[in-house]
């Protein structure tokens, strides 16, 4: 057996390559920190596997903020050098592009991740490595990390506020449904504490309720997997609870779970007069996936809507666009693009940084966010924005409206909300008027 | 058939564990090689583990199990729960408790969390857990004479199911979001530079002890049995074996592998979470197996790392179209290379001998045709 001698050599050559690989990789010199005239920035975003649908957008729409930073000349004098890397939905990988990114591109800021267990993952990567992340999703908020700006919404920026829309209009029964994962369950107890607290009664909160041996609450509303598709009972149960008078249906309902849930909806006669559905994960980017036409006269509540009337949101809409037709990078779908919360959180983060450098006059990352701590406003597309200490955003927050056209008709606006990520046991207070941020934001409706 | 190991072959063996175990640790203290490149060559040898406990029942027994992320991530969530643990106060919460559990709630560590306080006893769990489901799964599905493509579909439901439930968070093993943010092992610091490279060195040793096992293993009596299954199930019954114990036994065994790098895989990477045993993962390594060349053992390992690194590589140089890239090379390796990387010695030896064959006088043909009749 002659092979074996050539095994044996392949083996040793490989090794060989394997060690080789490795020095020069480690003697490579990193080129971007050398060079004056560019500073490079990370984006880390799913641009391939199930989340790529949602997240290209997001890279888009960074991409675009990076060029007009660019056109004007850059930040610092230094022109933006995006390094975009695919964490391809895989959340192992996301570490080890986090890793990558800080060190050997030693990039000064990341824009990335939409789920939170992708932020989970790159979470201790950034807090080891001292980097520097921008986080635009919505998510479940109990979390602070020194290294990571949440421009997202958090729970009192998106949740709490609809529920006290809902009760100014005088529903009274909350039906709370949800994906199983962290995001619902967390919002979910939040929700329940909230409702509480504001003298609604535990029988009027549908979905069911899940109790430890010690009977503390552990779980609030029904939850179904990723990718369910039979609703048909729990819409039978809905239509049973709405039986007792105003009742609405709170929907943390992941994608595109949201398809075979609405059609049973429809299909059972349910309709936003006799029980309106309130979701906080679809936005105008998700009718690309989703049927507007039977989710119309339902709501959304975001902190932004394509719909916004102002001078900077129409040029923001417009830029875009311009952009689009412009621009030549590859991947990038040019028909059709809409922007949505999570699109111009990502925009506003780059802003953000933006100044908090050219305050700090530094792109180290301590002095970013000593800046970003004492408190950055920016003037973006959904209004202005505030970074505060807690390393989220004040920011105002918007009830919209379903239309046919996939976009939002806005009901209301509660100006300026800061952002609260430690909400659980808030709420304790039971009936006693809570003292929270939503309730002391000033509630105007929108014109 | 040889029965034992080739001089060359354990001097193959020899230098990489030297250079794996000192020479490529020792460059990396003193500066030479990155803290990243260690880090991310640890990740590509657990793989490589996982890609032998995919060949030894694949190539070796003829077994296409898709089941073998299952295993290897429930040896991550094994050590990830005393990592967990171990986090103790210097977690979000400040609690001791894990804080996915405090977030859903829980003041207490409930009952089947406590023994993994201790190190030894979530070590002895890597072995057993995998070990006891490959068992009495295993056992189920050969006494059914269960084989072939249905074998490949319930081992696929296996870790679908598998991710299903522990995406669950009812199931207490945090959910969505699994385990992430360990903070130490055994006492020491687990984002140092030195305890990562402990760990690479951990990763070679276990790599080249499974190699090494699994070779010996192939070459004895019970190899031959293995591979006679592989080839012809029913003959080896009619021999009067029982190749229900034969394949119980592989099943086990490359569960326990799966186990192994996949405990070792955790510490290393940060974060242990549901879809890991996705079958598509499990997918995964059968891909890695058969691009480096299935039923070779050395193959799969050069398939596992060759694979991953040109992930790393792509989703960084061409973060668009790197699936594209990958998944073209998987084609042309299935057309134009069926053996794997594993085979490209053998054929350009081949292709040579063919050359020199044509270049000889006609009086030389004979004695080369004996050579070639005797190596076949």
């Amino acid at each position: 057996m002659k092979l074996h001698r050539y095994l044996s050599s392949l083996l040793l050559g490989g090794a060989l390559a394997l060690c080789q690989g490795s020095v020069a990789r480690a003697q490579a010199p990193t080129p971007a920190a050398k060079t004056t005239d560019t500073v490079k920035v990370g984006v880390l975003h799913s641009l391939s596997g199930t989340m790529a649908i949602s997240e290209t957008s997001l890279r888009d729409i960074l991409l675009f903020a990076f060029d007009e930073i660019n056109a004007k000349g850059g930040v610092l004098g230094k022109q933006i050098e995006p390094v975009v890397v695919d964490g391809a939905s895989n959340w192992p990988l996301f570490a080890e592009k986090a890793k990558q990114l800080l060190d050997q591109d030693k990039v000064a800021v990341t824009f990335g991740c939409w789920t939170s267990v992708s932020r989970k993952s790159v979470l201790p990567v950034f807090e080891e490595k001292k980097g520097l992340l921008f986080y635009p999703v919505q998510y479940e908020g109990e979390e602070m990390s020194p290294n990571i700006f949440y421009t997202a919404e958090a729970v009192n920026q998106q949740a709490t506020p609809a529920v006290d829309y809902m009760l100014s209009k005088g529903y009274k029964k909350f039906y709370l449904l949800g994906s199983d994962y962290v995001y619902p369950q967390t919002t979910n107890l939040i929700l329940l504490e909230y409702l509480r607290s504001k003298g609604v009664p535990l029988e009027n909160i549908g979905g069911g309720l899940r109790k430890d041996e010690a009977g503390n609450i552990i779980s609030a509303g029904k939850y179904t997997p990723f990718g369910h598709t039979d609703y048909q009972q729990i819409v039978a149960e809905i239509k049973q609870f709405t039986s007792g008078g105003k009742a609405c249906v709170i929907n943390t309902l992941n994608g595109d779970t949201n398809v075979p849930f609405f059609k049973e909806y429809a299909a059972a006669g349910l309709t936003a007069e006799t029980c309106p559905v309130v979701s906080f994960s679809i936005a105008e980017d998700e009718f690309r996936g989703l049927p507007a036409k039977q989710l119309v006269g339902q709501l959304g509540c975001w902190t932004y809507f394509q719909s916004i009337k102002s001078p900077e949101n129409k040029k923001f809409i417009e830029d875009f666009q311009k952009w689009l037709k412009a621009t030549n990078t590859q991947g990038i779908v040019k028909q059709g693009r809409v922007v949505d919360s999570p699109m111009v959180l990502s925009y506003d983060g780059v802003y953000l940084w933006k100044k908090a450098v050219e305050q700090a006059k530094s792109f180290d990352v301590d002095k970013v966010v000593a800046e970003l701590e004492k408190g950055i406003s920016f003037t973006g597309p959904g209004g202005v924005v505030t970074t505060q200490k807690n390393h989220h955003l004040t920011k105002s927050v918007y009830i919209g409206e379903t239309k046919a056209d996939g976009q939002f008709k806005i009901l209301q606006e509660f100006k300026n909300v800061v952002g609260e990520p430690f909400l659980k046991g808030k709420f304790k207070a039971a009936v006693t008027t809570p003292v929270t941020n939503a309730a002391n934001a000033l509630a105007v409706a929108h014109p | 058939m040889r029965r034992n190991f080739s001089r060359s072959e354990l001097i193959a063996v020899g230098v990489i564990a030297l250079l794996g175990l000192i020479v490529l640790p020792a460059l990396n203290s003193a500066g030479l090689i990155s803290n990243f490149a260690i880090n991310l060559w640890g990740k590509y040898l657990c793989y490589a583990v996982l890609a032998i406990s995919v060949d030894l029942l694949w190539g070796y027994t003829g077994l296409l199990s898709l089941g073998q992320a299952l295993f290897f991530s429930l040896g991550g969530y094994m050590l990830g729960m005393h990592l967990m643990l171990m986090i103790g106060k210097l977690g979000q919460y400040k609690s001791d408790l894990p804080d996915f559990m405090v977030f859903l709630g829980y003041t207490s560590l409930p009952t089947f969390w406590q023994p993994f306080r201790s190190f030894l006893f979530a070590a002895l769990m890597i072995l057993a857990v995998p070990g006891l489901l490959s068992g009495v799964f295993g056992y189920l599905a050969f006494r059914s004479r269960i084989k072939g493509v249905y074998f490949s579909i319930l081992t696929q439901a296996l870790t679908y199911a598998g991710s299903l439930m522990f995406f669950r968070n009812d199931l207490l093993m945090g959910g969505n979001n699994g385990f992430t943010d360990f903070k130490l092992l055994l006492g020491l610091d687990l984002r140092t530079p030195g305890v990562q490279r402990g760990l690479f060195i951990a990763t070679v040793a276990l790599l080249l002890l499974v190699y090494l096992g699994c070779r010996w293993l192939t070459m004895t009596k019970f190899g031959l049995v293995q591979r006679a299954v592989r080839d012809s199930e029913t003959r080896v019954l009619f021999s009067g074996y029982a190749a229900a114990n034969y394949k119980l036994f592989i099943f086990v065994l490359a569960a326990i592998i799966a186990s192994l790098g996949g405990a070792l895989y955790v510490p290393q990477v940060g974060i242990i979470n549901p879809s890991e045993m996705t079958p598509d993962k499990s997918l995964e390594a059968v891909v890695w197996c058969a691009v480096g060349g299935r039923g070779t053992l050395f193959g799969p390992v050069l398939g596992a790392i060759s694979v991953n690194a040109l992930k790393s590589w792509a989703t960084r140089a061409y973060p668009d179209s790197w699936l594209i890239i990958l998944g073209g090379l998987f084609i042309l390796v299935v057309l134009f290379l069926p053996g794997g990387i594993a085979s490209v010695p053998g054929l350009l030896a081949r292709t040579m001998r063919r050359r020199k064959k044509s270049d000889e006088p006609i009086a030389a043909v004979p004695a080369t045709a004996v050579s070639a009749a005797t190596e076949a």
